[in-house]
């Protein structure tokens, strides 16, 4: 099994949750995040003085998949979260043990 | 005793409150340009000072700015000293006379915004008890006299010099903006101000409500200061409107070639720059000078407020820039732009309506005066302030922040990772700091 884990745009969330549903991912796990990547965030002017927001608000998505449709996943992925302009985000991909449903034991495979 | 006219009294009575609204609505302003771990504290300078200036214009404060008075102009008696001898006094013209009980109420509500514009200065740093000890002392040895010279019947700056200032450019604006400056300087720069690490505005649309408020109960201020509902107070309305729109434009404009962006806090900065700079005018000029003067005021400000970073002083809010220089301006423009078309008070033209230069000289001898004796009388205090009982909190209450390390509170519990969301589900509470007792107290139970 794998673990996939994107950094995104907010804004591009729906469309990834859409593109994931579609390849029948059966979950996924957000978080709102913070961060910067090569940009170095952006400038803030009040009042004439300029702020440097050096961490830019972002969207971070965790999904546990078999390892065979790992490619499919991270490409769709990367499709739906793409708008071509900087802060688009990254994609990485991790391998996983073992995975638990808690409500019945169940594990691996049969768990997702 | 002359009868009390009562649509007039009524307008001074709403006037009244129109003015205490604007403190409350200061906080707002105020707060919302702070960071989220100094708004309490912020807020709390305004609305303490509510409390303090009320109990002492009572008891010393109306006595002192609006006697009769008896040391050449400077200072009022102590004849109303609790207010007694003035409890069932009547004031004002013949047939339209007002309690001088709703006067002295109205009165003491812009003794209390003056203080409370200075905390702007001196934002996210200060001991909140050197605070209410400041402005106890400041009230008494600088607004209650400095009042009377602008606004008593025989202050030396309205009787005796004949400057203009219908409701305050100097005796409020001026008077606080060059105190603020004085305490920027005394108390120095907040942690991290060279780098403006993070000292950006918290929310905005507070800063908004506020200036709204600001707005609103500034008609009071300036229409107020008519003393009756009459043509005077409708002239004062209309020209507090228009030069408070024109400023929002100027200051936009500025901004727009300047920075790229027209902004929020520049939309609500320019405001209270118009309200200010129309303050001292509002009843001498016509609604095309009011205008003029609301444009020129709000470029002006502007302009100002990057002053401090080439000076290199913390004027964490811009008091000098918006109420100094904004006061100032508009003190100053009545020199141009006074007319006797506008059927208002005092009896001059200014450069631009054919009249001579001489009324600009004694607007800026006005200026001049309160601006240098607010400023030097407020460095000393200061200065004896954070040589006595220490004006500025330790670094490590300013780098936590000033609310938890001044009041035990803090403005928001969405702030931060133990905020909204799951967090707030599962019934996770902030960290709240300990203090230093309580540690002791736990080690001690340990053993």
């Amino acid at each position: 099994m794998k673990l996939v884990t994107a950094v995104i745009k907010p804004h591009q969330l729906d469309a990834v949750k859409e593109a994931l549903a579609s390849l029948g991912v059966a979950g996924l796990t957000v978080s709102e995040v913070q961060g910067y990547g090569r940009q170095k965030g952006h400038t803030e002017v009040y009042r004439g003085a300029e702020y440097t927001v050096e961490f830019v608000p972002k969207i971070r998505i965790e999904v546990v998949i078999d390892e065979f449709d790992a490619g499919k996943v991270v490409d769709a992925l990367v499709t739906a979260a793409r708008t071509g302009r900087i802060g688009d985000g990254k994609v990485w991909v991790t391998p996983v043990e073992d995975v638990v449903r808690v409500r019945t034991g169940e594990r691996g495979l049969d768990a997702l | 005793m002359p009868p009390i006219n009562s649509g007039d009294t009524a307008w001074v009575l709403a006037s009244t409150a129109l003015v205490l609204l604007m403190t409350p609505g200061l906080a707002l302003f105020y707060g919302g340009l702070v960071r989220a771990k100094s708004v309490l504290n912020m807020m709390m300078m305004s609305f303490a000072t509510v409390g303090v200036v009320s109990v002492l214009w009572v008891a010393y404060g109306y006595s002192i700015a609006f006697t009769t008075d008896r040391y050449g102009g400077l200072f009022g008696g102590f004849e109303a000293l609790g207010l007694r001898g003035a409890l069932d006094g009547v004031t004002g013209a013949e047939g339209h006379g007002i309690p001088v009980l709703a006067f002295a109420a109205f009165q003491l509500m812009f003794a209390i915004i003056t203080p409370a514009l200075i905390s702007g200065a001196i934002a996210d740093r200060a001991k909140f008890g050197a605070w209410l000890v400041f402005v106890t002392l400041w009230v008494s040895i600088v607004y209650f006299p400095v009042a009377h010279w602008v606004f008593g019947a025989d202050g030396w700056i309205l009787s005796k010099l004949k400057a203009f200032d219908f409701a305050g450019g100097t005796a409020v604006h001026v008077n606080a903006g060059a105190a603020g400056l004085a305490l920027a300087i005394v108390l120095g720069k907040r942690l991290g101000w060279k780098k403006r690490e993070g000292l950006k505005p918290h929310n905005v649309p507070m800063v908004l409500l506020g200036a709204g408020l600001l707005w609103f109960g500034w008609f009071g201020f300036n229409a107020g200061s008519a003393l009756g509902a009459n043509g005077l107070a409708g002239m004062a309305f209309i020209n507090t409107q228009v030069a408070t729109g024109a400023a929002l434009l100027g200051w936009l404009v500025v901004e727009w070639m300047r920075d790229g962006r027209p902004t929020a806090v520049g939309a609500a900065s320019g405001a209270v720059a118009g309200l200010v700079a129309i303050t001292p005018a509002c009843s001498t000029v016509e609604p095309i000078g009011a205008i003029a003067i609301g444009l020129i005021a709000g470029a002006v400000c502007a302009l100002a407020i990057g002053l401090k970073y080439k000076l290199g002083f913390d004027d964490s809010l811009d008091v000098v820039g918006v109420h100094l220089v904004g006061g100032a301006v508009g003190a100053l423009l009545i020199g141009f732009f006074a007319t006797t078309l506008s059927g208002g008070t005092g009896d001059i033209n200014g450069l631009l309506y054919g009249g001579g230069i001489a009324q600009l000289g004694k607007q800026a001898l006005a200026v001049a005066a309160v601006g240098a004796y607010s400023f030097a009388v407020t460095w000393l205090l200061g200065y004896a302030i954070d040589k006595t009982i220490g004006f500025r909190v330790s670094a490590e209450a300013e780098a936590e922040g000033i609310d938890t390390a001044e009041h035990a509170e803090s403005a928001y519990e969405l702030s931060g990772p133990a905020g909204g969301g799951a967090f707030a589900l599962a019934g996770i509470a902030p960290q709240a700091p300990v203090r230093e007792e309580e540690k002791r107290a736990e080690t001690v139970g340990a053993e």
